[in-house]
This record gives C-alpha cells, structure tokens and sequence, in this order.
C-alpha cells in the first residue's frame, strides 16, 4: 500500500477514537432529553465535577480546603495518602447519585410543567453553579488522573503497520494512543449495558415508558420524580466514564467542561432523542474532522478542527432538522 | 384457550347473576359531593354515587356532561375542590396518580395513551410495574428477585396476552397497528396491573361493528374470569344497556339519574338530555 493510504487510514482511524469520545458526553445529553425533554447544558460540567471529585478521592485532598483554611486559619489539604481507585470511582459515583437527588428536589420539582426553555436556562445556571462548587471542594489547579490505563503509542501496532507499506517507500507506521483504544472499547461496553438494562428490566422499561409518554406512565404507577432521579443518576454515570477518559487524556481541567459543546453537533446529526445516533454521530463527527482537517486543512491554512463539527451540523439543519436517526418533528397546525 | 368459559349461560340468566351478586356486594369506591371547577366553570356540581365490588357500572351523558372529568377525579389526575373519595373503606386523602394506581385502580384512555414506542409486550409489563419490588441495583444484574419477578410477570403478562388474542403483535410497536388492536392493548395494559378498579373511557369509540363486539366480549369475560369491577363511560347505548349492571347519568355537570339499565331507559330526564330537549 502506498504511504497516502496508510495515512488516510490512520486519520480515520483516529478520527473513530476522537468520535467515541464525542459520543460519550453525547450519550448523556440523550439520555436526559429523552425521558424529561430537558436540554441538559450542564452535561460537560458533570463530567468536570466527576473526574474532579474522583481525582480529590484518589488523592486524598480535603474538599473545600480553601474555604476551610480561609476561613479558620488552618492549613489542611490532605487527609491522607487516597484510596483505592475502584474505591474512589464507587464514592464518585455515590456523589453523583447524590447531586441528582438534590437537582430534582432542589430544580426540577419546582419547574415541573414549565417551557422547555426554561428548563434548559435552569441547567444553565446549574452548569454555572456545579463549575464554581468545583472550584471551591477541589481548587481550579489542573490535576493528573490515572485510573490505572495503559497509555502512549502503541509500539505493536506501528511494527504491524509498518510492514504494510509498498516496498521502497518511506513509511514508519502509524500512531495510535492505547488510551483511545480502551476508551472505544469501555464505550462499546457501556452502550451494551445501558441498551440492555433499557430494555430487559423494569426500571429500563419505566424510564422508556416516561419517555414515550409521561400522562400514560402517572397511570400505570410510574413516579416521575423517581425517574428523574434515576436519569440523572444515570446520566451522571455516563459523565463519570467520559471525565475519567477525557480527563486521562488531557488532565481535569475546567476547559473539560467545554467539550459539551462540541456533544452539541453530535446531537444534531444524530437526533437528539436516539442513543444509536450519538453513537454514529459522534464518530461521523470525529471522523469528518480529522478527515477535512488532513485532506483539505493545508490548502486553506489547518485549524479547521475547530469550525468544521459546527458547518457540518449547519448543514444538517438545513435539510434534515431532525437529525439521521431522530424522530421526525410533526406538528400539527 | 383453556381458561376461557365453556358453558356461555343464556343472556337473561347472565344478567340476574349479575344484578345478584352486585345486590349483597360491598362498596368498593364511593363517591360524595364531589365537586371540581377550572377557574369559573363548573365541570362537576355535587356528584355522589358509588361503585360495588365485582359490577360493570356505566357513566354516561352527552358531550361535555363531565363523563372524563369524573373518571380523572377517580384515577387523581384532577382534585375536586369539594366533597369526598371513600376507596376499599377508607377515605382517600389527596394523592398522585402513580399513587393511586399502586393502590389498585387501572384506566384506559379516549385517545388511547400508549407507550408508542415500545412493543405490545413491554406495554403490557409496564402495566405491571406496581407489583414489582425488586431494588434497581439487583434489576442491572438481573439476579435474585429481580430476575423471578421478571420472569412471573412475563408468565402472568403472556396470559392476557392469550387472553385477548394479540399473540401475532407481541413484538411490534404499539405506534404502528391498527387503532382497534392499540385500543385492545390499552385494555391489556390495564388489565396487566390486576387492578381492583379498572376505569375504561369509551372503550369502543370509533371502532366499527366487529371490532365493538370484539370489545365487548373482553370486557364481559374479564368481569366474569377475573371478576374485575369495572367503571365505563360510552356513547353507544345499545353496549351500555347490554353490559351495564347499573347505569349513572351525567348532564352539564350533574347527576341527572342512577340505577338499573331498566330504570334509566324510561327516565325521562336522561331522554330529554339525550333527544336535547329545549331547557327553560
């Protein structure tokens, strides 16, 4: 194979590795949208919170230590060496069972019948409100998270593709990071196990029934309130896998946050009420990304990884509104 | 099918059972004074009657009489500002919906509310969502209890699904079939949830000849099988008539009559409602 292929392969292949993990932030504004109708703005701070509170775990950092220190004079930081990492994931996710527990009874109840946009300027503010609430339980400092993973290139895969080139021709083999394989790989297990629970057991049977429709499930028994709790929590899940990944890749910082808006094209091309269209849109997105930035970026200067998701959905808008796997929006006059 | 009636009894003798049985029965909702108005309009003034365990009680009246308001004050989706719900003996305080339905009262709707998207199937064991208890963290393992209540339910499902003969539809999405079959797992839903009570608004509304009397043989083996009480608002008064062990009369927001089929066909109140006579 000539080297222009190989290339174009590698691009792809890691245009696929970015896509899942544009898939992953996706995955949880879906979730949310589907069963309350909420736009949840705040999905990239949750996946910020988690992975500082897990990082804070880990760690052993005393949360709102400044405020604590500031306050009495003292000089804590740490409490002690850490813990365990399954243990800290375990907290982690206790606390994010716990914070959906307080948005709906401290939010959405109150909200309750109330426009979609409103809702959506609700998770606004909370976006606002859990970004500061990190800053003060864990410091804005940027923080190192290693859950354990392998990272770095793989030194297999380059040999491999090495011998792959036409004779003669300079070739080194391409680059893939191990962290983007797993990524892909705890991705695909999550939507397995997320697909199977929505549809073989009874919480996952009552979660797409509110979905579908909320007058019909008050009246086979279904508390709303329950549910939301339960989205929530599960959302708050789904930003835990994708803060731990993000946060192994790039550190936890409060730019994490920001990847919620790139979830945002996902969303358009892939409709925002099917967990199958954050998949494949996120990974068109990542894709098309790394694609257009290899083949066309040169010609008209590179940078384009940060404007193309954006046209691209544009274009979407334009002549498929209702995203690839969306239902179609009818409304009746 | 092995459960259903062999013997048919004879319309007459069926009947006087039925009036029989629903003689010494006991109240299973009774319904005092109730009444319930959006802002100045007045939907119900003062309604009183009451349903016996184990009869097929009929609510009807003309457009806009208040026929879904009451079954709405029933399953807790509206409060009346006034009167009182006795429920199974005991006065019910204001409750949710979901609440209510756990306490043993099912409903179908007029414009039918399915889970649209989800199959004839899992409708149906949504249906059954308030007998189960199994903790959420057993259900994503599916072990223990969980697995046990899953795998009853889907046995106890199976037979209403028999029952009402859907067997061909169980996988399709409820969005797609017909509007008499989506009526058909309406009732299944309902029937799922082995309710006390079980609130059926306009059952047969828009279907044609076959498929009212599809309906109406369910409804009758329902009552007889599972000896259901059941509530039923419909405009087709021949079905009424035929079913109904005891009739209530709704008209503008007041009970205009109560009683027998018998009695409520010569009442002349219920004819001038319903030939709308000239009010003065």
């Amino acid at each position: 194979m000539s080297p222009v292929v190989l290339n174009t392969i590698e691009v792809i292949l890691n245009g696929l590795m970015t896509g899942v993990m544009y898939s992953l932030v996706a995955l949880g504004f879906v979730l949310i949208f589907k069963a309350s109708g909420i736009f949840n703005y705040a999905q990239g701070v949750l996946a910020l919170f988690a992975a500082l509170t897990l990082v804070g775990f880990q760690t052993g950092q005393v949360p709102f230590a400044h405020v604590i220190n500031a306050t009495f004079g003292t000089d804590y930081h740490h409490w002690g060496e850490g813990m365990n990492t399954v243990l800290a994931i375990l907290l982690t996710m206790a606390v994010m069972v716990l914070l959906a527990w307080l948005v709906e009874r401290l939010v959405l109840r109150h909200l309750v019948n109330q426009e979609p946009i409103i809702l959506f300027m609700a998770t606004i503010g909370l976006a606002f409100f859990l970004e500061g609430l990190g800053d003060l339980m864990w410091g804005a400092n940027i923080k190192v998270l290693d859950v354990g993973l392998p990272s770095g290139g793989s030194f297999w895969w380059e040999d491999v593709t090495r011998t792959w080139a036409a004779e003669g021709t300079e070739y080194w083999g391409m680059y893939i990071d191990v962290l983007d394989v797993w990524a892909a790989g705890i991705a695909v297990v999550l939507v397995v196990v997320l697909t199977l629970f929505s549809q073989y057991t009874e919480t996952g049977r009552a979660l797409r029934a509110v979905a579908d429709d909320h007058q019909a499930a008050l009246t086979v028994g279904i508390s709303l309130r329950t549910i939301w709790v339960v989205v929530w929590s599960i959302a708050g899940f789904v930003a835990l896998v994708a803060g731990i990944m993000w946060g192994a890749k790039s550190g936890v910082q409060f730019s994490l946050s920001l990847i919620a808006l790139k979830a945002l094209p996902v969303l358009i091309l892939g409709g925002f009420t099917s967990i199958p269209g954050a998949i494949v849109g996120g990974l068109i997105i990542g894709v098309g990304e790394k694609l257009f930035e290899f083949a066309i970026g040169p010609m008209i200067g590179g940078a384009t990884e940060n404007w193309f998701a954006y046209v691209l959905a544009l274009f979407f808008l334009m002549f498929r509104p209702q995203g690839l796997f969306g239902e179609r929006i009818i409304e009746r006059v | 099918m092995e459960n259903r009636v062999t013997e048919e009894p004879t319309p007459e003798a069926a009947v006087t059972e039925r009036a029989e049985r629903s003689a010494n029965a006991d109240v299973l909702l009774d319904l005092r004074n109730i009444s319930l108005s959006f802002g100045g309009v007045k939907a119900l003034s003062n309604i009183s009657f009451d349903i016996l365990t184990g009869e097929i009680r009929a609510i009807i009246g003309p457009n806009g009489a208040g026929k879904s308001s009451m079954l709405n004050v029933i399953n807790g989706f509206y409060h009346p500002q006034e009167g009182e719900i006795w429920f199974d003996g005991k006065l019910r305080g204001p409750m949710k919906p979901y609440q209510i339905a756990r306490q043993g009262i099912a409903r179908t709707f007029q414009n039918i509310a399915l889970f649209r998207g989800m199959s004839t199937l899992d409708n149906l064991m949504t249906g059954r969502i308030t007998h189960m208890h199994a903790g959420i963290f057993w259900q994503a393992l599916w072990k223990g209890r969980a697995e046990r209540e899953e795998l009853a339910h889907r046995e106890r499902v199976e037979r209403i699904i028999d029952f009402l003969e859907i067997q061909s539809i169980r996988k399709t999405p409820v969005g797609r079939l017909p509007y008499g079959l989506q009526k058909r797992v309406e009732l299944g839903r309902a029937l799922a949830a082995d309710s006390k009570l079980l609130l059926l608004d306009e059952p047969m509304a828009g279907m044609n000849i076959e498929e009212k009397e599809d309906m109406c043989r369910f409804i009758l083996d329902v009552h007889d099988q599972f000896g259901t009480t059941i509530a039923l608002i419909e405009h087709d008064m021949s079905v009424v008539m035929d079913i109904a062990d005891r009739v209530v009369v709704l008209d503008y927001g007041k009970k205009i009559g109560d009683g027998y089929p018998d009695e409520i066909r010569s009442n002349q109140d219920v004819i001038d409602a319903y030939l709308g006579v000239a009010h003065d």
